[in-house]
């Protein structure tokens, strides 16, 4: 039961041939047998969904439509708000906070049928590219154990790779989603801006924070997506326009990649830190792409070299304001001497409950936004961010698809890039010119490193062309299916 | 390049985060590093670029004036740390 896809899960559920509590046990007891090597639950909440796969078995029974993920046991990612269960985004200052509601993607979820079954490891409010960061515990790959899954959301890509969940949320703010699907050999879709709502998700940046799907099929992916996805008067950025039914563009024999027209830009290809298999097998699926009858052209987006800093100087500016909610007044851990004023217990408060890389995008956030710093930092990140943008409009009047790799690297140790956090942020170098632009992306598995861990192949479109991106990552799975599972986390 | 500890600690204060001896130090470097790669921005001629403020075009939307239910003021303050009935508790801010 733990193979079956999501797609395959909510048909044999609608169908009674299983019922949706057998699913969710068989789920529950997975993670119960391999999580505690692997730690990618930070809460299970077995009862509450078990709960929840009674009452969708029980609206089958009543022949009532039980939903499109009927039955499908998911993760979420710990920064998804979620009423009555434990939500910290990974951090101390957070712990014990039990929110009174549920933000708009989870209720989605659940009202289109599927079981929640827990809550996902990530970095600490969604900051860094390793789930080292995590202020609990760190997650594994379920490829290598001692190898990182990516981050920030590698709770959400080793919890789908290891079979402990069917689907999960992540969210993406320069890559969380895609560059641990890439890592743990899963595909992770980050949607365009502002398609699914923000409402009930801890901020880190707000302009460029998505909540997206993690799965094992491009099929599922869209599935998911089809029911989080849609306009929320809640959230002031999103998108107010009708949702595809995006199952359509992946469906079998749905078009395929003949005619599409791919772009492979020469600044992804060009980087030092690129990795030779990596690019090897990248190049091997831009090959097959081609032999499937899709046009591939080279393309340049040449302000790509400034990315990622214009990415850090903006995301860590928004984190430093939206992080200056967590004072000790109204939620979450408090520290205060008693006599001490009131700036003494934030700082106090603040000092004790954020791990080190929030601090330190804290302390560079604040630094760029101080009076006297904006013009020289950021506001000309945003102008490089419209030059990365534009660099995607010129290329995308020539091409249908962006495709490049994921992650310069397969996944790396635990602790090779903790001590730099340079390095660290290089690991997302790929991936957050798509957030600058606003765009959809996705990473879909396309092999085996020779040591055995997954490489990513990311395709990124124009923004709202989620159908045209579903149908290439859909058409490639088919052209080459990747069937490997995790060897450490075995059977 | 090295952040001066002075600087560190200005922006520690603004930022309202208490950090141990070893942190601010560790952040003179790191910070001074993060800078230093960042400063290639510079390079880049923006003369004219209208900085972007959003990924996706948008109108400003306002919500109709109507009065809805909120949360329940119980929920409100049930996660304070410290609370006196219906308000949230925080330390004297005035002396006298």
């Amino acid at each position: 039961m733990i193979d079956w896809t999501a797609a395959d899960i909510a048909r044999r559920v609608a169908a009674r041939d299983v019922s949706a509590r057998e699913v969710a046990q068989a789920h529950l007891d997975r993670v119960a047998a391999v999580d505690d090597r692997l730690g990618a639950f930070l809460r299970v909440d077995g009862d509450g969904a078990l709960a929840q796969a009674g009452a969708v078995d029980a609206a089958i029974a009543r022949g009532e439509d039980p939903g499109p993920l009927a039955g499908v046991p998911v993760g979420l990612k710990d920064v998804l708000v979620t009423a009555g269960v434990e939500t910290t985004a990974a951090s101390k200052i957070l712990a014990g906070w039990v929110p009174p509601y549920d933000g708009t993607a989870v209720a989605r979820l659940r009202a289109a049928g599927a079981v929640v079954l827990g809550k996902l490891n990530c970095d600490e409010f969604a900051m860094g590219s390793s789930t080292e960061r995590s202020a609990f515990r760190p997650c594994r790959n379920p490829w290598n154990l001692d190898r990182v899954p990516g981050g920030s959301s590698g709770g959400s890509a080793a919890a789908v790779a290891a079979r402990l969940c069917a689907a999960s949320l992540g969210t993406d703010t320069g890559g969380s989603i895609r560059q641990p699907a890439a890592l743990c050999g899963v595909v992770g879709l980050k949607p365009t801006y502002g398609r699914v709502s923000r409402y009930g998700v801890v901020a880190y940046a707000s302009s460029l924070d998505q909540v997206g799907p993690l799965a094992r099929t491009v099929e599922d992916a869209a599935l998911v997506l089809e029911a989080i996805a849609g306009f929320d008067p809640r959230d002031a950025t999103s998108i107010d326009a009708p949702v595809p039914r995006y199952r359509d563009a992946t469906a079998a024999g749905a078009g395929g990649v003949e005619g599409l027209r791919f772009g492979v830009p020469d600044e992804y290809l060009a980087g030092d830190g690129l990795d030779p298999e990596v690019a090897a097998a990248v190049a091997a699926a831009v090959d097959r792409l081609a032999a499937a009858g899709a046009r591939v052209e080279r393309i340049s987006l040449p302000h790509t070299r400034y990315a990622l800093s214009a990415y850090y100087l903006i995301a860590t500016a928004e984190a430093s304001s939206n992080l200056a909610r967590y004072d000790g007044v109204r939620y979450g851990l408090r520290v205060a001497a008693p006599g001490a004023s009131l700036a003494d217990m934030y700082c106090a408060t603040r000092g004790a409950g954020f791990g080190p890389e929030v601090k330190r995008r804290i302390m560079l956030g604040t630094y760029v936004l101080r009076a006297g710093y904006y013009d020289q930092y950021y506001r000309k990140a945003q102008q490089v961010r419209a030059l990365v943008k534009r660099d995607f409009d010129a290329a995308f009047s020539r091409v249908d698809v962006v495709v490049c790799p994921t992650s310069p690297t397969p996944a790396f140790a635990l602790g090779e890039k903790t001590a730099d956090p340079l390095q660290m942020y290089l690991a997302d170098v790929f991936t957050l010119g798509c957030n600058l632009a606003g765009l959809p992306g996705i990473s879909v598995p396309c092999g085996l490193s020779s040591g055995g861990l997954p490489i990513g192949l990311q395709m990124i479109a124009p923004p709202l062309a989620e159908p045209t991106l579903l149908r290439a990552a859909a058409g490639y799975e088919r052209i080459a299916p990747f069937t490997a599972r995790p060897p450490e986390v075995a059977p | 390049m090295k952040l001066p500890r002075e600087e560190i600690d200005a922006i520690a204060h603004l930022a309202r985060l208490a950090l141990t001896d070893d942190e601010a130090d560790a952040l003179c470097g790191e910070l001074g590093a993060i800078l230093a790669h960042v400063a290639a921005l510079s390079e880049v001629d923006t003369t004219g670029v209208e900085p972007m403020t959003h990924a996706v075009p948008m109108d400003l939307r306002l919500r109709a004036d109507e009065v809805e239910p909120s949360l329940p003021a119980e929920l409100a303050v049930g996660a304070a740390p410290d609370r006196d009935g219906d308000y949230f508790r925080v330390p004297k801010v005035i002396d006298g």
